[in-house]
């Protein structure tokens, strides 16, 4: 029986159509790897393996202050946006509709929906006349912005594991004189426990990530790895960009196999 | 029927729940819509001489979207430069949408149609271009596609070609550049569509005689259309906004909307062009999300 839906869902020339794209999509993304380990001082002329390039970044102090800058940004944005999701997720899931529900769905779905560029310009205009005002230039407006944009992908999964839990647990707690506190902390937060876990993994990666929202937000001084790599481009380009572009990389796909590993618990 | 006791539980759950979703709330205000709202303001204000603006009442930067006005004698002409940007803009995002999709659907047929185990795999490698760094798939798109890149390299060393095809800083690359980086978002929605589809529509397709071309779109493509849609709209809407791929692809010259606004707000110093050209490029956006709410809508009536 399976075997035979399976030949009636062979579609000609669709498995070779797909083979191609798998390559595309990974050729580039292995030979940005290989040339992070390219011995010569240029992106096209290969020149043997080396580390040095992963030695040269590790060195360079703007590199390492950068790298700094991103892990602290996309922790404080991941721990943040996850807590305030958190809440809204016990706020809109498992209890009966209330009047302006739609209004939270719509405001914590705002980011997915409005085009960076227009959410970096309207906090270029808003947090250039806070600074003005207040005097106060720090990472306090990267940390806010990033914490907004981060909300609704640290949301998505933590609604998705409520809907799936059950109340029954909870009621035989506080049948059991647990307070409403006892019975978050000691059913309701356990039993959430993956799916705060893989939100705050992707806010984690969609903060790492971002370019154009800091770009435009950051004071002078205050480049994160993407913003580091971005202004790189107006000079000659060294393997140095390719070996920072690995490091990212490797610690967005260590991150998804802990992700999914999760996830597999789960189910 | 509800008691006045059960009315009172109703409004304290809500109040409960507002409670609760506040701080988000509160954070999503100040750092994400609510400065939407100046640039809706910045839009009507006059340009100040060296960036920022002026206070003062002026439709300028919206007649200035779309015209441009003669210094001689002040009549309007329409601003061949704006209609150029947002005709590329438009043509790219549209032409990403249906390359995307023609060699999306087959790979998301194909991964759909593994075995199980073998599908967890093949999702897992879509899965990593599309929570990978955006601008390090530029990167790596880059040095595939420039002079001395591998594509020209391969080319040559094959003989095919004996000069390199010099394609950075072109439409083609900006459009190629977007392709590669927008694929995944097309990819998923189109295997959760296929993923639910029940393949003995297709044996029960096949003995009524249908060719696999007329199973393919009488059948096939009709149902999984609320996916094709979804791929869509979320590889249009980013495309359309664009900034980082056409940036590094295109060079100075071939813009898209997105660096144009940023332009503005740099050497332009044009804040409220760079406003009105936000909203202009959010309200577009909005009418591609309306259109996809209601086809979506539509779409999931029981007559699929």
């Amino acid at each position: 029986m399976a075997d035979k839906s399976f030949e009636v869902s062979r579609l000609p020339g669709f498995g070779a159509i797909a083979v191609v794209v798998f390559l595309v999509l990974y050729v580039p993304i292995f030979t940005l790897v290989i040339y992070s380990f390219n011995a010569g001082t240029t992106i096209t002329h290969w020149q043997g393996w080396s580390v040095k390039w992963y030695y040269d970044a590790w060195a360079n102090v703007a590199i390492k202050e950068a790298a700094v800058r991103s892990l602290v940004l996309a922790s404080a944005a991941a721990v943040i946006s996850t807590s305030v999701a958190t809440m809204a997720a016990l706020a809109t899931t498992r209890r009966r509709a209330f009047k302006g529900q739609s209004v939270i769905f719509v405001a914590i779905n705002q980011p997915l929906m409005v085009p960076e560029i227009v959410t970096a310009v309207a906090l270029l205009i808003f947090f250039g006349v806070l600074k003005s005002w207040t005097g106060y230039q720090g990472m306090g407006y990267l940390i806010l912005a990033h914490s907004a944009f981060c909300i609704p992908f640290a949301y998505l999964p933590i609604r998705a594991r409520l809907e799936g839990m059950d109340l029954s647990l909870e009621t035989a707690a506080a049948d059991l004189y647990a307070t409403p506190w006892q019975t978050f902390r000691r059913v309701t937060l356990p039993l959430l426990g993956p799916g705060i876990a893989a939100g705050a993994m992707l806010a984690f990666v969609i903060s790492l990530d971002d370019v154009v929202i800091t770009e435009f937000v950051k004071t002078a001084g205050q480049e994160t790895l993407p913003t580091y790599m971005l202004g790189q481009l107006r000079r000659e380009m060294t393997p140095e960009v390719n070996a920072i572009s690995t490091g990212l990389l490797a610690v967005t796909v260590l991150l998804l196999i802990a992700f999914s590993l999760v996830n597999r618990k789960k189910s | 029927m509800s008691s006045a006791a059960e009315d009172r539980q109703i409004r304290a759950s809500a109040r409960n729940a507002w409670a609760l979703s506040a701080p988000a709330l509160f954070l999503l205000l100040i750092g994400a819509c609510g400065p939407l709202l100046i640039v809706v303001v910045y839009s009507f204000l006059t340009k100040g001489a060296t960036g920022g603006v002026k206070w003062e009442f002026s439709t300028d930067a919206w007649v200035s979207l779309l015209y441009t006005r003669d210094i001689f004698d002040d009549t309007l002409k329409l601003a061949d430069a704006h209609l150029t940007i947002f005709w590329r803009s438009l043509k790219i995002s549209i032409l990403t949408t249906l390359i995307t999709f023609a060699v999306g659907f087959p790979t998301a047929w194909f991964i759909a149609t593994r075995p199980a185990k073998a599908r967890a795999f093949w999702l897992f490698l879509i899965t990593i271009p599309f929570w990978t760094n955006l601008l390090i798939r530029t990167f790596a798109i880059t040095e595939v596609i420039r002079a001395e890149g591998l594509m020209n390299t391969a080319l040559m060393g094959l003989g095919l070609i004996s000069e390199p095809i010099r394609m950075m800083n072109t439409d083609t690359a900006v459009l190629i550049g977007m392709a590669y980086v927008y694929l995944p978002l097309m990819v998923l929605p189109l295997f959760a569509a296929i993923d639910r589809f029940d393949m003995r529509l297709l044996e029960a397709g096949y003995d009524l005689y249908a060719s696999r071309m007329q199973v393919l779109r009488r059948v096939i493509l009709p149902i999984v259309k609320p996916g094709i849609i979804a791929g869509s709209i979320l590889v249009f809407v980013p495309s359309l906004g664009a900034y980082v791929t056409p940036r590094i692809l295109g060079g100075g010259k071939n813009m898209m909307i997105g660096n144009f606004i940023e332009l503005q707000f740099g050497q332009g110093r044009n804040w409220p062009l760079g406003a009105s050209l936000s909203v202009a490029l959010l309200l577009l956006v909005m009418v591609a999300l309306l259109f996809y709410v209601r086809v979506a809508g539509k779409g999931s009536n029981p007559h699929g």
